[in-house]
Parts: C-alpha cells; sequence; structure tokens
C-alpha cells in the first residue's frame, strides 16, 4: 500500500508543484542542514549557529517589512538607504544618550515612510518609482548628514549589540520577537486583513469601504521603522557608524527572502514563516559556499538561480 | 470620452490630432498641453537649469566642461536607449549596471585578441542575458523586476568570477582601434558622443517608424489587445531586453575603452540612474507612452545636476543624491498629475 502511493505522488505534477511551492524552502532549508552536517567541520558548534543568526537577523527585520509591503502588491526599494539613514542619526545623537537616539531615529523613519505611503496612496505613484526615489534621495541625506565612517563608543549600544540572555544574542531575540509580532498581526487582525484585501484588488478594498489610504500609509511606515531597527541593530554590532556602505542591496536580500519564502509578488498573500526561512536559506547558502572556499561570485550566481527556481515555482500560485 | 484615453497610449504617432466626434475644444487643448509638458518638461528644466548654471559659473559653459559632460553622459546614455525600450512595454531591466559591467570586462579581456572579440564579445555575452531576461519574462510569465534582479546578481557574479573576485584589472593597449573609439574626439566631440547621438537617431527610427516599434507600443499599451490583435507579444519582449542587454553591454565595452581599462566596481546603481533618467524624460512606468528623446534629455538632466553640485565647490556629491532622489520625486508626482488629468478629459 505505502509503495502504491509512493509511486502515485510523483506522476501528480500539480501536487508536487503545490507541496514545492508550500514547503520547498524549508526542505530546502532542512537540505541544506543536512548536508553541511555531514561536508562542514565544526558545523554543528554553538558559536556557528550563533554567527549564522547573528548575520541574518538584520535581513529578517527588513525582510519582515518587506513581506508586509509587497503583500499590498507594493515593493519597498528605500529600506537599505533608511539603514544607513538609521545608522548616521544614531552617531548625531548617541551624545544625548541611546534612548533619545532611538526616538529621533524612529522619526526619521517614519518620516520616510510617510513619504513612501503618500506617494503611493495620495498620489498614486508606483511603488518601485516612489521609493527609487527615496531611496537615491535617503542615502544622499545619510551621506550629508554624517560623510564618513565613525567609531561609537557608548556602552548601551555594545551591550545592545553584542550582549546575550542565557547565551541568545539579543539581535536574535530582537528578530524573533519582531517576526511573531509581525506573523500574530496579519493572522489575527484587523489590519492584516485589510492589508491582504488591499493586496488582492485595492479597487475591491476602496469599494469594500476599507481605508485603503490609511492602511498603506501604515504599511510604508511600519517597513521603514523595521528597516531603521535593522539600522540601528546592525550599527551596534559593527560598533561604528557606516552609512557609505551600510544596507547596500540590502533592499535586493529583503526582496529574495521574501520571494523565495513563497509570497507571491503579486500580493494579497504574505508568509511570515516562509520568510524568515527565505533569509536563513540565503544566508546558509552563502555560509556553506564560503566555508568551503568558493569564491563570492559562485555564492551571487547561486543566490539568482535560487530566486529564478523560487519564482518559477510559484508560478502558478495566481491563478489559483 | 474613453477614446481619447485608449488613443493617447497605444498610438502616439501618427494620429495625434483627432479629437473624439463631439468633444469641445476647450478641453482636447488643455489635454494637449498636459501632454507636451508631461513629454517636454523634463526638456524645459533642462533648458533653465543649463542658463542659470551658465551665468552662475564662468566655468561651466566652457568647451572643456561640456565636451567633458558630453562625453561622461554618453554611457549612461546608451543604457537608458535600451531601458526605454523596456520600459515602453511595461517591464524593466533592473540587470543593465551588471551588464555594464560585465561588458567592460569583457571588453578589456578581448581586447588582447583582437579587435573584433573585444567588439564582439560583449555584445554576444550581455545579449544572451538578454535573451535569458527576455525569455523567463515573455515564454514563463515571471514578473520582470524579479527576473533581471536575479540576472543583476548572476551578471556581477560572472563579472567577478572573470577577474578573479574583482583583483585583475585588464588593461586595454594604448594606440589600439578599440581605445581610439573610446578616447579620440571627431570635430572636437568624444567619438562616444557621436556613437551614442547614432543609437538614438537609429533608436528613434526604430521605435516610431517600424513594425517592431509599433509592437513595442502596443504590448506596453495593452497586452491582451495586443496578442488578440496579432501582434508577436513574446517575440517583441524577447527582443526588447535583448536589445537591452547588447546596449548595456556596448556602454560598458565603450565605457571601457575610454577609461583604457575594464574596471570591475563600476556599474552599482546604474540600473536605477537609468530608470530615473527614463521616467524624467517623460516615459510611463506602466507602459506604452513615452519617446527616447526624453530619455537623452533626462541624462542630460542628472549629468547637469550633477555638474553643477561639483561646481559649488562646498557641496560634496552627497548632496547630488538628495536633488536626484528629490527632482525623482517631484517628477513622477507631477506626471501622475498630468496623466490623471488626461484621463479625465
Amino acid at each position: 500500500m505505502a509503495e502504491a502511493a509512493l509511486r502515485t505522488v510523483p506522476l501528480d505534477k500539480a501536487r508536487i508543484l503545490h507541496w514545492l511551492q508550500t514547503y520547498g524552502v524549508y526542505a530546502g532549508v532542512a537540505l541544506l542542514l543536512v548536508v553541511n552536517v555531514v561536508i562542514t567541520p565544526h558545523f554543528l558548534s554553538a558559536e556557528n549557529f550563533r554567527t549564522q543568526a547573528v548575520q541574518v537577523a538584520p535581513v529578517i527585520i527588513v525582510a519582515l517589512g518587506m513581506a508586509l509591503v509587497i503583500g499590498t502588491e507594493g515593493v519597498d526599494l528605500s529600506v537599505g538607504a533608511v539603514m544607513a539613514l538609521a545608522a548616521s542619526v544614531t552617531a548625531l545623537y548617541l551624545g544625548y544618550g541611546l534612548l533619545p537616539a532611538l526616538l529621533v531615529v524612529a522619526l526619521f523613519a517614519a518620516g520616510v515612510g510617510l513619504a513612501n505611503g503618500a506617494l503611493v496612496a495620495f498620489v498614486g505613484v508606483q511603488p518601485i518609482v516612489a521609493t527609487l526615489a527615496l531611496m537615491v534621495g535617503g542615502r544622499g541625506v545619510a551621506l550629508v548628514l554624517l560623510p564618513q565612517l565613525e567609531d561609537l563608543r557608548n556602552p548601551s549600544l555594545a551591550s545592545l549589540g553584542s550582549g546575550d540572555v542565557l547565551g541568545v544574542p539579543y539581535l536574535i531575540l530582537i528578530a524573533a520577537g519582531l517576526a511573531l509580532l509581525v506573523a500574530f498581526v496579519v493572522r489575527r487582525t484587523t489590519f492584516g486583513r485589510q492589508l491582504l484585501a488591499i493586496g488582492d484588488s485595492r479597487p475591491a478594498a476602496q469599494l469594500a469601504g476599507l481605508p485603503v489610504r490609511r492602511v498603506l500609509i501604515v504599511v510604508y511606515v511600519v517597513c521603514a521603522l523595521l528597516a531603521a531597527v535593522a539600522g540601528v541593530l546592525a550599527t551596534a554590532r559593527l560598533q561604528a557608524s557606516d552609512p557609505t556602505s551600510l544596507g547596500n542591496l540590502m533592499e535586493l536580500s529583503a526582496i529574495t527572502a521574501v520571494v523565495v519564502g513563497g509570497t507571491p509578488l503579486t500580493g494579497g498573500r504574505v508568509n511570515i514563516a516562509g520568510t524568515v526561512a527565505g533569509a536563513v536559506l540565503i544566508q546558509l547558502l552563502t555560509a556553506t559556499l564560503i566555508k568551503h572556499d568558493l569564491p563570492p561570485s559562485w555564492t551571487q550566481i547561486a543566490q539568482a538561480i535560487v530566486i529564478v527556481c523560487a519564482v518559477y515555482a510559484a508560478r502558478g500560485r495566481g491563478k489559483r | 470620452m474613453t477614446a481619447t484615453k485608449t488613443d493617447a497610449p497605444v498610438a502616439p504617432a501618427g494620429r495625434g490630432k483627432q479629437p473624439a466626434a463631439g468633444e469641445p475644444a476647450g478641453p482636447a487643448r488643455s489635454e494637449r498641453v498636459s501632454a507636451l509638458v508631461q513629454q517636454h518638461g523634463a526638456l524645459a528644466v533642462l533648458v533653465v537649469v543649463s542658463l542659470v548654471a551658465s551665468f552662475s559659473f564662468d566655468s561651466f559653459a566652457t568647451g572643456d566642461n561640456v565636451g567633458n559632460m558630453a562625453t561622461s553622459s554618453a554611457f549612461l546614455a546608451i543604457v537608458a536607449l535600451g531601458m526605454t525600450f523596456v520600459i515602453i512595454t511595461g517591464g524593466i531591466d533592473l540587470s543593465v549596471g551588471s551588464l555594464f559591467a560585465l561588458g567592460g570586462v569583457l571588453a578589456a579581456w578581448g581586447s588582447r585578441h583582437g579587435t573584433l572579440v573585444a567588439l564582439l564579445l560583449p555584445l554576444v555575452v550581455c545579449g544572451a542575458v538578454g535573451v535569458v531576461n527576455g525569455l523567463l519574462v515573455a515564454r514563463s510569465r515571471l514578473a520582470p523586476f524579479i527576473v533581471t534582479l536575479a540576472a543583476m546578481l548572476g551578471a556581477r557574479g560572472l563579472m567577478l568570477a572573470l577577474t578573479d573576485e574583482g583583483a585583475e584589472t585588464y588593461l586595454i593597449g594604448k594606440g589600439s582601434f578599440l581605445a581610439e573609439l573610446g578616447q579620440g574626439t571627431t570635430f572636437g566631440l568624444g567619438n562616444p558622443v557621436w556613437i551614442t547621438l547614432a543609437l538614438f537617431a537609429a533608436g528613434a527610427v526604430v521605435l516610431r517608424r517600424t513594425r517592431f516599434g509599433q509592437h513595442v507600443y502596443a504590448v506596453g499599451g495593452n497586452e491582451d489587445a495586443a496578442a488578440l490583435m496579432g501582434a508577436p507579444v513574446a517575440r517583441t519582449k524577447i527582443l526588447v531586453y535583448t536589445l537591452s542587454g547588447v546596449l548595456a553591454g556596448l556602454a560598458g565595452a565603450l565605457n571601457a575603452a575610454w577609461l583604457a581599462s575594464g574596471v570591475t566596481i563600476l556599474g552599482n546603481g546604474m540600473e536605477l540612474e537609468a530608470i530615473s533618467a527614463v521616467v524624467i524624460g517623460g516615459t510611463l512606468l506602466t507602459g506604452g507612452l513615452g519617446h527616447v528623446s526624453g530619455s537623452l534629455v533626462g541624462v542630460l538632466l542628472l549629468k547637469v545636476i550633477q555638474n553643477v553640485i561639483n561646481q559649488i565647490g562646498s557641496l560634496d556629491s552627497s548632496y547630488q543624491q538628495v536633488v536626484s532622489g528629490a527632482f525623482l520625486a517631484v517628477v513622477v508626482v507631477a506626471q501622475t498629475w498630468l496623466g490623471r488629468r488626461r484621463q479625465l478629459m
């Protein structure tokens, strides 16, 4: 009986595709883990897992916001610039203490998010162009505020970046907490429902009387705030503010994580667990290639192939 | 009423002056004004900025400065030309920055095997990446944004693999034909400028006067309608992505010839600059509307702003990003507003 069942399943193309769409990213992560346990020495050490998790935490946080934006059928290219902006503003206001600095960072990030959201919701500009403008301008502002790398000496910032609870770094705890929060918001709140409805069909959501503009603006503000959190955490880990290179290509990593995680670019669906797994998958892939002394060029090519495969597998999903 | 709405995007060339039956003259005129501002607003701004700059800075309107600006604009302009075709079909090509870098490295690497290899290799390889982009977009119906994003990563990876992870810079020998093509001047202007002008003239003719050009507009205006009319939608899309790849490779090769080496760190963020230039030039990202001359104006405007900021010695170059970003935002807001007005008319 079991053999018969096994034999019929592979023939069923649609079912395989469906399975791949839902669980492909987890299978990928599991596969990479198994492969690494076999071929990579010292892979199973706690230290290694810690390093990988700390490296992937900022990407996860940014990707959470990106997943929300993509759920509304938008995209936010300005997240990398917001990270840079957060880094330079942190450096400027750290003299007043960590908390005031964080408040000012939040203010700046909310400003960028508001601008993005207003352009998309009120003016009706396509998200990709609106956020492109903020991406170019945002990094410019970050560099105007702080032209070059600056070392930061602040004990509370240092402990935020490298401290831990029971051996689990703050970075990981924050990323995990935010992931749970965002997943809860998407699944269990009115706001989450409205967000998905807008992504499904904006005209329909409008006709149904949903506050389309308000939801869109809030989504872009939340995305910018999450990017700012990632920027502050990355800065805290580096112990230096580096607006020139911090967050470069982050928008692409975040979009990759979201898409590989099974959230369609066409909106109306958000898969938070998949997004986290997508970020982990790319991180593990990169780490595997680096640990086996393959050059970074291979990593990029491999990443490109993973993206295309993931999108190809997700292709049929929009039609159902 | 809806006649004007569908008329404008699909057939901007021949039938411009054909108001729908019974439409009063007033709205038609204001619609024409809107269209004029949308298509030539960037040109007006370019003229104003250039005039103000030449009165404010003695060194702006000199032959040297204009020549330098023209040459440094040429490479971005060639990339923007391909991007214009892609955007008019309603797509987007994020891979051009990487292809620009790849094209430069391939040209420099190939120059040791003769001029023909140096010129053909970048065009063939970058064109092949463009074909793959086009196939995935047109045949597999994947989103252009994500396909070309993957191509962007892949092409940069390929470029790094060719150059020993960016450590190796191939040089182009002095006195070779390739170096002459990039560095020489004809009638006082750099050769890349002439090549760019020739390409834009050809691009304008292709877009306006050929069957392929009409298909490009039709696909961007309404893909389903284009397919029902019998336009080869998939073939058109594959062709525009190929064209974009080839042009990006050519721009990279010319730039390498100009610099006499295949510099590996070039092209980062170039796709966004090219998209900005195309959008500023009046091409709509929704597709179906736009023309190549606007993109040329957009590129020049970006470069003039950059030059002006360099002339103001006290401002460092990061202000250029702030100004470009703000300018792009203003342009898209104005365009969206004008576009909405035209639709309401």
